[in-house]
């Protein structure tokens, strides 16, 4: 496997650079405990290439990217850079070599300005006027437009992520890698993006580019490897393929697609009214007069970039954050503002936070102990007089575990030892199971491989046309438009109105992202 | 090669188990070593300090006695370890309690009949729960860290127990000693002849609470509740249960009990206060709580083999002539093997061989 580099048919013209590999990996094998995360991987990427790294969840990329650039070290297979072996013991000898790498989570300090962060991953860490020229040239040059001294906390997800960026080119990197870029931007903000990213490859730098979305690596990358458990599958040019092959590469099998009709709408079952709530904390976001209603069984949607008032929205509608007034959020005709989050339950409302681990499941209790975490104040019977009853949790677990296909070594397994996609299938399963008559969810399949979320989200529609009102808090657009009957936009603590999903485009909700939704919102 | 700790899926349920057994094997050895640096041979050090001390019904009578208190104070301490609250000040609410308890007796001499003895000790609980909610109601109101409130607070109740039996309290028959008057017939707890040992009522209470607390852990909500919070606040909150309730709670439940152990220390051993009436059972039960996987039954087992190193303390001290304060040593040891034999619940070890170690720098 990963053999076949050698054509150079499917590369584009526009790739300049010579034909000595700036990075090969050969044969790389990486081992936690018992189990291989890189399996004999190899993979070449040519100066000024763009080179896609693709592949589900747990297929093994972030591995591979961390030997790359230096934070794991591989138990066997070599590392050329420009030909010649090199051991990389770690991220700074990465940077020495000339690696640079942009994060999916990133690491910057809210309170300093862009200047001071960026002069901490420099040498002598002197935020000097010299350095913000620097920056500020920089920058301009590469379309990145910043600020030298405005604070992080003010920047949104997008500049912030052009922070990391001028962060890396500021090391003349001959590699960047970038993993996950466009997964918090805005559609406008990810075409910006590509804009740099070319003109980067242009100048002969090469880059690394993982994703999930598959349309967007066709159009930007030279080449893609497409990684599957553990494996390198396939390399190929992507542009010679539809999304729908690539998928299949990365997935192995055709994905089942998600069924959606329009269901039969009953009366409306949440109601916000007015929803006002200021930040707790100095990086909280505080919500806005917040309308929306929603009908039983039709999907509402809530789309917006991360950091805009999700975590605060979902905390109030839970009931994690009561609200003001009571008459503020009401659930099946029932003033639910101050009533706390099983008070709420007993209307017949559920939860799914975006947080499996340490929110919506404890990592090392069993699966029976977490059914009772939020099944014990149901009026299931699942506490009685005080006492609990982990057969019935226990019994409640086989009939999650069948009806959403989770997949578990042991009977009843700790929460953590589960996959990402199987234990949130569980805390999904576990709330639909109820049969709810309201759920809210945040990121339903949020970092979940294809499989999963597919049934994942024909969950939510069948529990939808079964007479639920749901309301959706996700980042994924296509995962939106994919299971919405309408759509929201939150932006800064506002919320757009909820228009049907029908007469919008991913566009349209993207301009709504970056801003559009506050005037609207502000209006309304 | 060298050694690796590998991270297991889920814990070992078998080293769950075997790990305080690991950790009282390794202890052994350590003391064996430090008898034979001190000159003296390791296995009759091992003997008179580990063995000798319970070969008698009167040993076994002091272990009882010694283990009681410890016991029932590291029940309420677990309750509060696992609920993510860190009562460090048992020994204060000991005292406290002791001394709230003991209003009946010294205040009221002339109110004798068979209501003092439970009054007191449900005053004793009350006095130890609310000494206990001040490092409670400061942690959920300011912030602050309830490891150093609680623990100075230990100091206070001390000195406030010195002053009163050196000052308000001290008898007038006492030749000026720092003691109050002796506590009435009802006032103290009477040892019964039970197979040729004589016990309290003490030791089956503490069994009683032994056998409750392991019902309400196991399969009551309150137990999961103090479980999830302690793991997990923000599922706990998800769940519907307050963080802060649960201070308060596991807070003034470990006061109660440290209370209730210090007042039947009394009843039983001394009879009246004096400047001194704890060996430092609030501290020692932290290591008891410990040792004993913050388990109940755990802390039973935990509570007796504790008790046996204050025994083994004074028997090394007339047999071997050796200073009792390494029965201190060897409790230090002890927890920590305890803690660092933990590892092996979460981790494997592994020995990883040469070759493979290398293959990470090609």
């Amino acid at each position: 496997m990963g053999e076949g580099t050698g054509d150079s048919t499917g590369e584009r013209l526009r790739r300049v650079g010579g034909d000595t590999p700036l990075l090969e990996v050969r044969h790389v094998i990486k081992r936690f405990g018992g189990f291989a995360a890189n399996d004999d991987v190899s993979l070449k990427v040519m100066p000024g290439e763009i080179h896609a790294l693709l592949g589900e969840n747990g297929a093994g990329k972030s591995t591979l990217v961390k030997i790359i650039y230096g934070s794991l070290q591989p138990n066997a297979g070599e590392i050329l850079w420009k030909g010649k072996p090199v051991t990389v013991a770690s991220p700074a000898e990465a940077r020495a070599l000339g690696v640079g790498m942009v994060f999916q989570h990133f690491s910057l300090f809210e309170a300093m300005t862009v200047a001071e962060n960026i002069a901490l991953a420099l040498p002598d860490c002197k935020a000097t006027r010299e350095l913000s020229d620097t920056i500020a040239r920089v920058s301009a040059n590469y379309g990145l437009p910043l600020d030298p001294n405005a604070h992080i906390a003010d920047l949104s997800v997008g500049e912030r992520q052009r922070v990391e960026i001028v962060r890396c080119l500021l090391q003349n990197p001959e590699l960047i890698i970038m993993d996950e870029p466009t997964s918090v931007l805005t559609p406008q903000e990810a075409d910006q993006l590509f804009v740099t990213l070319r003109r980067l490859a242009e100048e002969g730098c090469a880059i690394l580019y993982i994703s999930h979305r598959l349309e967007e690596v066709r159009t930007l990358c030279h080449h893609a490897t497409i990684m599957r458990r553990a494996k390198v599958v396939a390399e190929t040019d992507p542009a010679t393929e539809t999304v729908n092959t690539l998928a299949q590469l990365m997935v192995g099998n055709e994905i089942t697609r998600v069924i959606r009709e329009k269901g039969k709408l009953g009366p409306e079952a949440i109601l916000l009214k007015g929803l006002t709530q200021v930040a707790q904390d100095a990086f909280g976001v505080s919500l806005k007069d917040i309308n929306l209603s929603v009908r039983a069984g039709e999907i509402v949607a809530i789309a917006g970039i991360a950091g805009n008032g999700q975590k605060e929205l979902f905390d109030a509608l839970s009931g994690e954050e009561p609200a003001e007034k009571e008459d503020m959020v009401i659930f099946a005709g029932e003033a639910a503002g101050t009533m706390d989050i099983n008070e709420r339950r007993l209307l017949g409302a559920a939860f799914v936070p975006e947080e499996r681990l340490g929110h919506g499941a404890v990592p090392a209790l069993k699966l029976s102990e977490n059914v009772v975490l939020t099944r014990h104040g149901t009026g299931e019977g699942i506490a009685r007089r005080g006492f609990t009853r982990f057969g019935k949790a226990g019994r409640i677990v086989e009939k999650v575990t069948s009806l959403f296909d989770v997949r578990k070594g042991v009977i009843d397994p700790e929460a953590r030892s589960l996959s990402g996609g199987n234990l949130q299938k569980f805390v999904v399963g576990r709330e639909v199971e109820r049969t709810p008559k309201i759920l809210i969810v945040a990121q339903p399949t949020w970092g979940v491989d294809a499989g999963a979320a597919a049934v994942i989200r024909q969950s939510l529609i069948d529990l939808s046309r079964k007479g639920a009102a749901i309301v959706v808090i996700s980042q994924d657009l296509d995962e939106i438009f994919e299971i919405a009957d309408r759509i929201a936009v939150i932006s800064r603590g506002h919320l757009s109105k909820a228009e049907d999903a029908d007469t919008l485009t991913p566009e349209k909700v993207g301009l709504l992202m970056a801003g559009g939704a506050e005037k609207k919102g502000a209006a309304a | 090669m060298r050694l690796e700790l590998v991270k297991r899926s889920e814990k070992s349920r078998l080293m769950s188990v075997l790990s305080p057994v690991v950790a009282v094997a390794l202890t052994v050895v350590f003391a064996g070593i430090v008898f034979a640096a001190q000159g003296h041979s390791p296995l009759a050090g091992i003997w008179y300090f580990f063995l000798e001390p319970i070969t008698s019904l009167w040993g076994v009578e002091q272990l009882i006695t010694k283990a009681t208190p410890l016991i029932i104070i590291a029940l309420g301490l677990s309750v509060c370890y696992l609920s993510n609250n860190w009562n460090i000040g048992a020994e204060g609410q000991l005292t406290i309690g002791a001394i709230v308890g003991s209003i009946p007796p010294i205040l009221f001499p002339d109110f004798v009949n068979p209501l003092v003895l439970p009054l007191m000790l449900i005053l004793a609980m009350v006095g130890g729960a609310l000494f206990a909610l001040i490092p409670a109601k400061l942690k959920t109101t300011f912030g602050t860290n309830e490891i150093l409130t609680s623990l100075m607070l230990v100091y206070c109740s001390n000195l406030f127990l010195d002053w009163m039996v050196r000052g308000p309290w001290r008898s007038p028959q006492g030749y000026n000693f720092p003691i109050t008057i002796d506590f009435h017939e009802w006032a103290v707890l009477n040892a019964v002849d039970v197979g040729g040992i004589y016990l309290n009522l003490s030791a089956p209470i503490a069994l009683v609470l032994v056998a409750v607390l392991a019902v309400v852990m196991r399969s009551t909500l309150k137990g999961f509740e103090i479980r999830v919070l302690g793991q997990s606040p923000r599922a706990g909150s998800f769940a519907g249960f307050s963080n802060r309730r649960m201070t308060y709670f596991a807070f003034a439940l470990s006061g109660a009990l440290a209370g209730l152990a210090g007042m039947m220390v009394v009843m039983s051993e001394i009879g009246k206060l004096q400047p001194v009436i704890s060996p430092g059972y609030g501290f020692t039960a932290i290591i008891v709580a410990f040792l004993g996987r913050l388990n109940p039954v755990g802390i039973l087992i935990a509570g007796l083999v504790i008790a046996s190193s204050y025994l083994g303390g004074e028997a090394i001290q007339t047999s071997l002539q050796m200073s009792s304060k390494l029965a201190t040593v060897i409790q230090g040891v002890l927890l920590f093997f305890v803690l660092a034999a933990d590892t092996l619940i979460l981790y494997k070890v592994r020995l990883v061989t040469g070759r493979e170690g290398e293959g990470a720098h090609a």
